[in-house]
């Protein structure tokens, strides 16, 4: 297309296409109808499965735990909004204001993934439903599993995008940035890693009555948790221009998409697995 | 465009308007050579990419396709044992759908579709070069059994469960067979996508909607069906995937499994699949008539809609390849009903194309000869699949030969002939030579009556008794006659498109040069110089009429004056825009390749196994991670070219998106 240079960047027209939509967001549409398929697939499979259990087939509402998923599922769905916002505050430029948002879905969609692993631990170890010796855990398994597997693509996305953010505007003059960003998600992994850890090792021990145990037995990961977040705090106070900016608001609002297509999903996966259980 | 990216944040006012520089990223700048091959993003030479391979794996599921037709040339024969029998079947299937009908089709709407709508690339060029990577490492997971212990996959295309399930068949071949399609399901959607918004949104100014070629039309609709159709059978292989490797109940009927839920999710899929193979043919044949009859097409849009009608209808027939599992009245009778309707978008297509030719002043070159060949044996295929809706006569064709003779008439009279169709009528666009009338004659009678000669007796035997997927017969089945015929005639088809391949060959090298237009056509494609320059366009086209390049011809006063303003518009933006080439799509599908390695073929059992398992597929997942990381933050920057200036030194400039 020919090149209609334009002053402003608008974040809702794109004069270089056809439709005026920019592409990614247009491709992004596209995708979101392709796992809307997959995810139908899998949900199906579960529903069908669901109306023909086999003798010895376990009853789910011996297994499930609806206040942990409601809360996990309000936790996701409240990340959408911070999503909103960080889309929001990049297309008006404000990139101090679209990382914080970015930080706390981050967060959020850790607390959900924290959740679902405690879930998944319990009904392995505690109700002794596997993957392998019910047709319900097989189908169970893949599709929360499936659906976690997106929550976790959705924060690394986020994550990349959050350091993507410090890339300096004058490389030449910052020729570490590259090295500096390897050492950002280093500290993300750690991060991330160490808080789920911990945080679940603190719950298990308060329900085992062992919490007095909980400094003494966790003190190496504690550590290495407040090393990694004073970590990132100083990485994210590098001051100077940033190659970053409006003209990437449509690189944020199509990772928005994704985050808020699955948090949809959830929703349906919420209403067809759990809550269907308890009419 | 300076402007419109200069970037605004808070941290500075300060707008910086020097050329972002990448320490450590590499821009490949090579034009020639292995390396301009390997980091292209060109989509005429990913285009190439797509159909010298699809070439290639064609000639391997023809020689598979002989070898079964020798077997089976006369009673009792012992050229293939049972066993390799069932994998010559297995492979001829899923390489004829999957690595030569698709990529070649995939060929076209590379070469072709941008160069229809006026566009000077794909919209994602680099997406494009990782569909093709990614192609290329399914299919060589998918053969990787020809040279190992467990042998090629041998549970049939349609890898029906529990046949499929470890108990059955516990060597890696399945392995291979689930984590390959899975693959070539990645490469098909990513390709799509990349399609549906270069036709959505990248076409030339006055390109309306109703104004795309039928080919280009025809991509759009194919592509959507992948993209909508393909989750269905990533589903089912993830299941099967999931039953084979960590022992889960999806089709375990012993754990209330039920295989019947693998036939769904794969005819689900495998439906569309059927129109994803005949709707681009069906594009190719709406350019090829017209051009030849020297008339528009009658009635484009109502072959549009048609195209539309069927695409939709594709996703409610599933069941009509199971009404002999006990699909219950009810279902059967709506699954029938819905079959027989899509006969009927599919033959007003037909009477569109008489209409074309009626009256035309008809001019029998060879495109037009594969083109009028695939209307006549894709319309004889269209009477037997009329046949098979009719679920009472169905569980009588069931499994037999007659479906055989059926599909063979849709696949290779239709899909074939048409891709064959286009390579003759695309040949001077792409390569400036021209295929001999002489030679590209002969191989089309050649080709036709080999294949009538194949599989008309198909028909026969299967009404016959004569089963599917059995690798020898008694003889006195009354079957020897109609066998032998068929495999005489398979040869004379093997010559046919030996002769074929080797005239294109023979042109691509010493074949007659030909100018600019050389079938006097009417599509934008032939606008351009051949073969077309690496930009396409020197000057976006202005599209004012549906046949656009006609209209240009029969204006050309008004258009060298719009030419002209919008070339002087264009450099005073700073000229053509390219997009950088990367090495980051093709690292990432080796990445891939090692990933799917470590999946499906290294086993766990013997002692270092599970390590070696692990760890290849996390070191396969961390380069093809790296390298995605990589070639994000590379960016989709680019660099300006002027024309006029005849390939000077291209001036690199500042980032575009």
């Amino acid at each position: 297309m020919s090149s209609d240079a334009t002053a402003a960047i608008d974040p809702h027209h794109d004069a270089t296409t056809s439709t005026g939509i920019p592409n990614k967001k247009l491709i992004m549409w596209a995708f979101l109808a392709s796992d809307c398929m997959f995810f139908a697939c899998l949900i199906s499979t579960h529903l069908i499965y669901r109306l023909h259990p086999p003798p010895g087939n376990p009853d789910p509402r011996e297994i499930f735990n609806p206040p942990l998923t409601s809360f996990s599922t309000f936790i996701l769905l409240m990340s959408s909004l911070l999503m909103a916002l960080a889309v929001n505050a990049i297309q008006r430029g404000n990139v101090r204001s679209m990382r914080h948002m970015l930080l706390g879905t981050i967060m959020f969609g850790c607390i959900f993934l924290t959740c679902q692993v405690y879930e998944f631990t319990d009904f392995v170890q505690d109700k002794h439903m596997t993957i392998t010796n019910c047709i319900l855990g097989s189908t169970f398994f893949t599709l929360t599993g499936t659906h976690g597997c997106h929550v976790a693509i959705g924060v690394l996305w986020l994550t990349l995008m959050y350091i993507r953010s410090f890339q300096p505007a004058d490389v030449e003059a910052n020729r570490l940035w590259f090295g500096k960003s390897l050492l950002h998600i280093a500290g993300f992994v750690a991060a991330i890693g160490l808080s789920m850890y911990l945080i679940l090792d603190f719950v298990h021990m308060a329900q085992a009555g062992t919490l007095s145990k909980f400094l003494g037995h966790d003190a190496l990961p504690i550590a290495g948790a407040i090393a990694s977040y004073v970590g990132l705090n100083l990485l994210a106070r590098s001051r100077g221009a940033v190659d970053f900016g409006e003209a990437n608001a449509i690189d944020v609002e199509s990772m928005g998409l994704y985050w808020h297509f699955v948090d949809i999903v959830w929703i349906v996966i919420f209403t067809a697995v759990y809550l269907l259980e308890y009419i | 465009m300076h402007d419109a990216l200069a970037k605004k944040t808070d941290f500075t006012a300060e707008e910086h308007q020097a050329p972002a520089k990448h320490l450590v990223l590499w821009r490949p700048a090579a034009k020639t050579g292995l390396i301009s091959w390997l980091t292209t993003v060109d989509h005429k030479r990913i285009g190439f990419l797509y159909g010298i391979s699809a070439l290639f794996f064609f000639l391997v599921g023809g020689t598979e396709a002989l070898l079964i037709r020798l077997q089976l040339a006369v009673p009792n024969n012992t050229v293939l044992t049972a066993q390799q029998y069932n994998m010559m079947f297995t492979m001829h299937g899923t390489t004829m759908i999957f690595l030569a009908i698709m990529p070649l089709s995939a060929a076209f709407f590379n070469f072709i579709m941008p160069l229809q709508i006026g566009a000077r690339d794909v919209a994602f060029p680099r997406l494009n070069a990782f569909s093709y990577w990614t192609f290329l490492v399914g299919a060589i997971i998918i053969n990787l059994g020809w040279f190992m212990k467990d042998g090629p996959p041998n549970g049939g295309w349609f890898g029906y469960t529990p046949l499929t399930t470890k108990a059955f068949i516990p060597g890696h071949s399945i392995d291979m067979w689930v984590m390959g399609l899975q693959l070539l399901g990645v490469a098909s959607i990513a390709a799509s996508l990349n399609f549906i918004i270069t036709i959505i949104n990248m076409r030339a100014p006055g390109m309306t909607m109703m104004r795309l070629p039928v080919f280009t039309w025809m991509t759009l609709f194919t592509s959507f069906l992948i993209v909508l159709a393909f989750p269905a059978i990533t589903i089912a292989l993830v299941e099967l995937m999931m039953d084979r490797l960590f022992g889960t109940n999806f089709f375990e009927v012993s754990n209330g499994g039920m295989p019947i839920l693998w036939q769904h999710l794969f005819w689900v899929f495998g439906h569309p699949e059927v129109y994803i193979l005949i709707l681009p043919a069906m594009g190719i044949i709406s350019e090829i008539l017209p051009t030849f009859a020297r008339k528009p097409l009658f009635g484009y849009p109502i072959v549009v809609f048609s195209g539309a009608s069927i695409g939709f209808l594709g996703f409610a027939v599933w069941s009509h390849h199971m009404f002999t599992t006990g699909l219950g009245t009810m279902a059967t009778a709506a699954f029938a009903l819905a079959t027989m309707a899509i006969a009927v978008p599919t033959g007003v297509k037909i009477f569109n194309w008489i209409g074309t030719l009626w009256g035309g002043h008809l001019q029998m070159r060879t495109p037009m000869m594969f083109a009028l060949g695939f209307v006549w044996l894709f319309m004889f295929g269209g009477f037997s699949g009329i046949m098979h809706s009719a679920a009472p006569a169905d569980a009588q064709q069931h499994d037999s030969y007659f479906v055989v003779a059926h599909f063979h008439y849709v696949l290779i009279g239709g899909s074939l002939f048409a891709l064959l169709a286009g390579i003759h009528y695309w040949f001077p666009l792409m390569f400036g030579r021209k295929v001999s009338e002489f030679w590209g004659k002969l191989s089309f009678w050649i080709i036709f009556v080999g294949f009538n000669t194949t599989f008309f007796p198909m028909h026969f035997l299967g009404l016959n008794g004569m089963p599917r997927r059995t690798f020898t017969y008694d003889a006195n089945m009354g079957w020897n006659s109609g066998n032998l015929i068929a495999t005489i005639g398979a040869l004379i088809l093997g010559v046919g498109i030996g002769i074929y391949f080797s005239v294109m060959i023979y042109t691509y090298f010493k074949g007659e040069r030909v100018g600019r237009d050389v079938w006097d056509a009417r599509t934008l494609e032939w606008s351009l110089p051949n073969p077309p320059p690496e930009y396409n366009f020197a000057v976006i086209p202005t599209v004012h009429a549906r046949d656009g390049w006609w209209y240009e011809k029969h204006h050309q006063a008004e258009i060298e004056k719009e030419k002209a303003a919008h070339a002087q518009a264009e450099a005073s933006h700073g000229g053509i825009h390219m997009p950088f080439q990367s090495i980051y799509p093709f690292f990432a599908a080796v990445g891939i390749l090692i990933m799917a390695v470590g999946v499906a073929v290294i086993d766990p059992n013997p002692a270092p196994g599970i390590h070696l398992k692990l760890g290849t597929t996390f070191v396969g997942f961390a380069i093809m991670f790296a390298n995605i990381y990589l070639w994000s933050l590379e960016g989709a920057d680019g660099y300006h070219i002027h024309p006029d200036e005849e390939h000077a030194e291209p001036k690199k400039q500042e980032a575009h998106k």
